[in-house]
């Protein structure tokens, strides 16, 4: 998975484990998370993220991370019915993806 | 049919110190680590010769006693029996690691040849000297058992004995032996394979998941598996909780303290040894231990010759003190004396236990040399 | 577990039962020491039950409690020698020792050495941050001449040790110097060091902006970091510095790698011959 191509990977990140030293925002090379007016790391611009893997490595406390964007361990079946959920209106789901939207999250 | 011989016992010509590396061999040890100090280089010596010579024996001879006893508790965290030897100025290095030994539960034996001190010392004389360093010498309230020996024979016994001691509690065992018993050569017998017990590590027996490695139980010591046997766990020389992770918390904390102490407590009767000669009807009894037990043997059989009812209690448990033997001796006798090659140790813990109620008499002896019958017979007859 | 990669694959060798995130400063090259581990053994193929991680005392100490391996947290300066029982006790294990600076040089360093020149097959991460961080920032062997720290208020006037050069004249078997900011090629010595028979040394530039860091005009811990990207390069790199340019430099990479057979091999192997009556 090492196709150093922008869009393809999801970053998350764990806020609990975070301690907001900032190595992740400061040394990104497409500036994909910030820190937050709390101190912990954000990502701001996932769609940038070009998978080079240094956050990763670099975070000490294991808070951050980058897969790809395709999750390959859920079944095709699975992936099918948890689509046809999102698609539906005003379930948990939903809401989870528009609370996310609001926070400024574009999704490529 | 020819009826099965029995077996003869070997006998040998030793010294303390080889009585010592056959008694530590039949008990099943199979690692030595440590640094070379008079008088206990013997020990160590024979180790060499013999341990590259029995399956999965293993030498180290390291850069210093603290590093020693490190690489014995290496060693018997991954399974083995392990032992070190080593005399005053070595087993002060050795302090810090015994206390990692009893906080980890640790088994381990240190044989610690006694010689003049303080510091360097008198390296070739005898002393007893550090009878309350072995029962108090590293940092902090623990529990400790500490063996002693009084000749050759005892020598090879008590080590088989501080081996069993230490798996079946999980603790540092001391054996205090003093020069001149390690360095005196007499006959000994090896016993044979059925006259002599031999503990091995309780290991723990359910599925890895659900082993917590200080965990209550009956007798207070937890199993022990060794270092890749399946088990992962974290030793550590902080205080620790069941799963044995550092802690702080105080019911955990006084947990771990009490139960170190109550895991040997609770079967004194099984540590404690002692020997009693002529005690039954003594009006006047020695307690010994080393070297000087052997002088106060002699010296309580010539003051029977002269009509004194005199007796001996000979320690070979030092600690835990032997509380209950004393208090049966001083039911009977009037009088005891303790005859030690130090400025009084254990007459310290016999005066604790007597609190006043019959006479204590102390021979104490500082120069290097033995105390002698003759120096016993005297306070004996003169009582 | 095959495919796992990244965080995920370190979070699977983790206790679970311990409290998350450790408890090292933000920002603390340990964290990132203690993943470059995780991905060397991983990388080697290792089970868990053959890895026995041996730390000593300090921030370095802690480190051992985390990860879901066979672990001891010895005593201060003595780590090492509980892992020379219990590589002579296990050969088959492999037995990892995490050290500090301070750990390691102070009061350790007579083990160190002899460790080195006795070859035991034991691999020994030194975690240097130049500063003894859990006492609260005092000086320690590796704190840079003129730097200030709690115990040199006034600059240190000592000279420091140099860790690879000391463990190389000490004749470890294999003497390398990584960074937490190259994160990579630490892992690559990582995994040498456990691979390579004898001895191994693999001294760890970590920074501790807690500690030494404010004292030393680092504000943050990414100041420190920018710090090992500017000034820690490769040896080759460095080898063709002038003098005077090499002074502000750091060379790092593989400096020793001899594949001389360890203490506890040639130890069982004479056992066996003596066993065998030849």
């Amino acid at each position: 998975m090492s196709v150093k191509r922008k869009g393809n990977s999801t970053v998350t990140i764990f806020p609990d484990w975070c301690k907001g030293c900032g190595i992740c925002a400061a040394f990104c090379p497409a500036k994909v998370m910030e820190l937050n007016d709390q101190g912990k790391a954000v990502v701001l611009r996932e769609e940038e993220c070009i998978n080079c893997g240094f956050c990763e490595l670099h975070c000490p406390d294991f808070a951050i991370m980058v897969r790809p964007k395709v999750n390959d361990e859920i079944p095709a079946v699975c992936r099918a019915v948890l689509e046809k959920a999102a698609r539906k209106p005003k379930t948990a789901a939903s809401d989870g993806a528009a609370e996310k939207a609001g926070s400024g999250k574009q999704k490529g | 049919m020819a009826r099965p011989r029995k077996k003869r016992n070997k006998e040998i010509f030793a010294l303390g110190n080889e009585a010592v590396v056959e008694g530590a061999l039949l008990a099943g040890c199979t690692f030595y680590g440590g640094y070379p100090i008079t008088p206990s280089s013997e020990i160590m010596e024979i180790m060499a010769q013999r341990l590259p010579l029995i399956p999965n024996g293993s030498f180290i001879q390291m850069e210093d006693e603290i590093a020693g006893l490190g690489s014995v508790i290496g060693a018997s965290l991954a399974g083995r029996k392990a032992m070190t030897a080593t005399s005053g100025p070595g087993f002060s290095l050795m302090q810090e690691h015994l206390g990692y030994g009893c906080i980890t539960e640790t088994p381990l034996v240190i044989v610690n040849v006694m010689r003049g001190g303080p510091s360097t010392g008198l390296p070739t004389s005898p002393a007893q000297g550090d009878v309350q360093q072995a029962r108090w010498g590293t940092h902090g309230d623990h529990s400790i058992i500490v063996l002693s020996a009084s000749n050759v024979q005892e020598c090879l016994d008590n080590t088989i004995e501080a081996f069993n001691l230490a798996e079946k509690y999980r603790t540092p065992v001391i054996l205090l032996i003093d020069e001149i018993t390690a360095h005196t050569r007499e006959k000994i017998i090896i016993p044979n394979p059925d006259e002599y017990e031999v503990f091995n590590r309780i290991v723990p027996t359910m599925p890895p998941e659900w082993y917590k490695p200080y965990e209550e139980t009956v007798r207070g010591v937890p199993p022990m598996p060794a270092i890749g046997s399946g088990y992962r766990f974290h030793v550590t020389g902080l205080t620790h909780d069941t799963n044995g992770f550092p802690t702080s918390r105080p019911d955990e904390v006084r947990e771990l303290n009490e139960r170190l102490f109550r895991k040997i407590d609770q079967f004194l009767h099984d540590v404690q040894l002692v020997d009693e000669v002529d005690t039954e009807d003594a009006e006047i009894v020695v307690i010994a231990y080393g070297t000087v037990a052997r002088s106060a043997e002699l010296a309580v059989k010539q003051a029977r010759d002269l009509g004194v009812k005199a007796g001996l209690l000979k320690l070979s448990t030092l600690f835990p003190y032997p509380r209950k033997a004393t208090e049966r001796i001083m039911a009977k006798a009037n009088t005891l004396v303790v005859p030690e090659m130090n400025m009084g140790q254990i007459s310290r813990e016999v005066k604790r236990v007597n609190n006043g109620q019959v006479s204590v008499r102390t021979i104490n002896k500082v120069d290097g040399q033995i105390i002698t019958p003759a120096e016993i017979l005297k306070v004996l007859t003169r009582v | 577990m095959v495919d796992m990669k990244g965080t995920q694959l370190i979070h699977e060798y983790l206790r679970h039962n311990k409290k998350f995130p450790h408890v090292f400063c933000a920002g603390c090259g340990h964290g990132i020491v203690l993943g470059s581990l995780i991905r060397a053994i991983h990388g080697l193929g290792l089970k868990k039950d053959e890895v026995c991680v041996v730390a000593g005392i300090g921030c370095s100490g802690r480190l051992a409690a985390y990860v879901d391996f066979n672990t001891v947290h010895t005593t201060h300066g003595r780590a090492l020698t509980f892992a020379t029982g219990i590589k002579m006790a296990k050969p088959g294990m492999h037995v990892i020792v995490v050290m500090g600076d301070g750990d390691s040089m102070a009061i350790g360093g007579n083990h160190l050495i002899h460790a080195a020149r006795r070859n035991i097959g034991v691999t020994a991460l030194i975690l240097n941050n130049n500063i003894y961080g859990m006492t609260g920032g005092q000086c320690s062997p590796t704190t840079p001449s003129g730097s200030f720290s709690m115990t040199t208020p006034l600059g240190q006037m000592e000279q420091s040790f140099d860790c690879v050069e000391l463990c190389t004249a000490a004749k470890a078997n294999y003497v390398a110097r990584g960074t937490v900011f190259h994160v990579k090629k630490l892992d690559k010595m990582i995994m040498e060091g456990i691979s390579n028979p004898g001895f191994g040394v693999v001294e760890i530039l970590t920074p501790c902006h807690t500690q030494y860091g404010r004292k030393n005009k680092y504000k943050t811990p990414v100041d420190m970091y920018k710090m090992l990207k500017k000034d820690v390069i490769d040896i080759e790199r460095y080898n063709k510095l002038s003098e005077a340019d090499k002074a502000a430099k750091t060379p790092a990479g593989v400096f020793v790698q001899k594949d001389e057979s360890g203490l506890e091999e040639k130890f069982y192997e004479m056992a066996a011959r003596c066993q065998g009556g030849v």
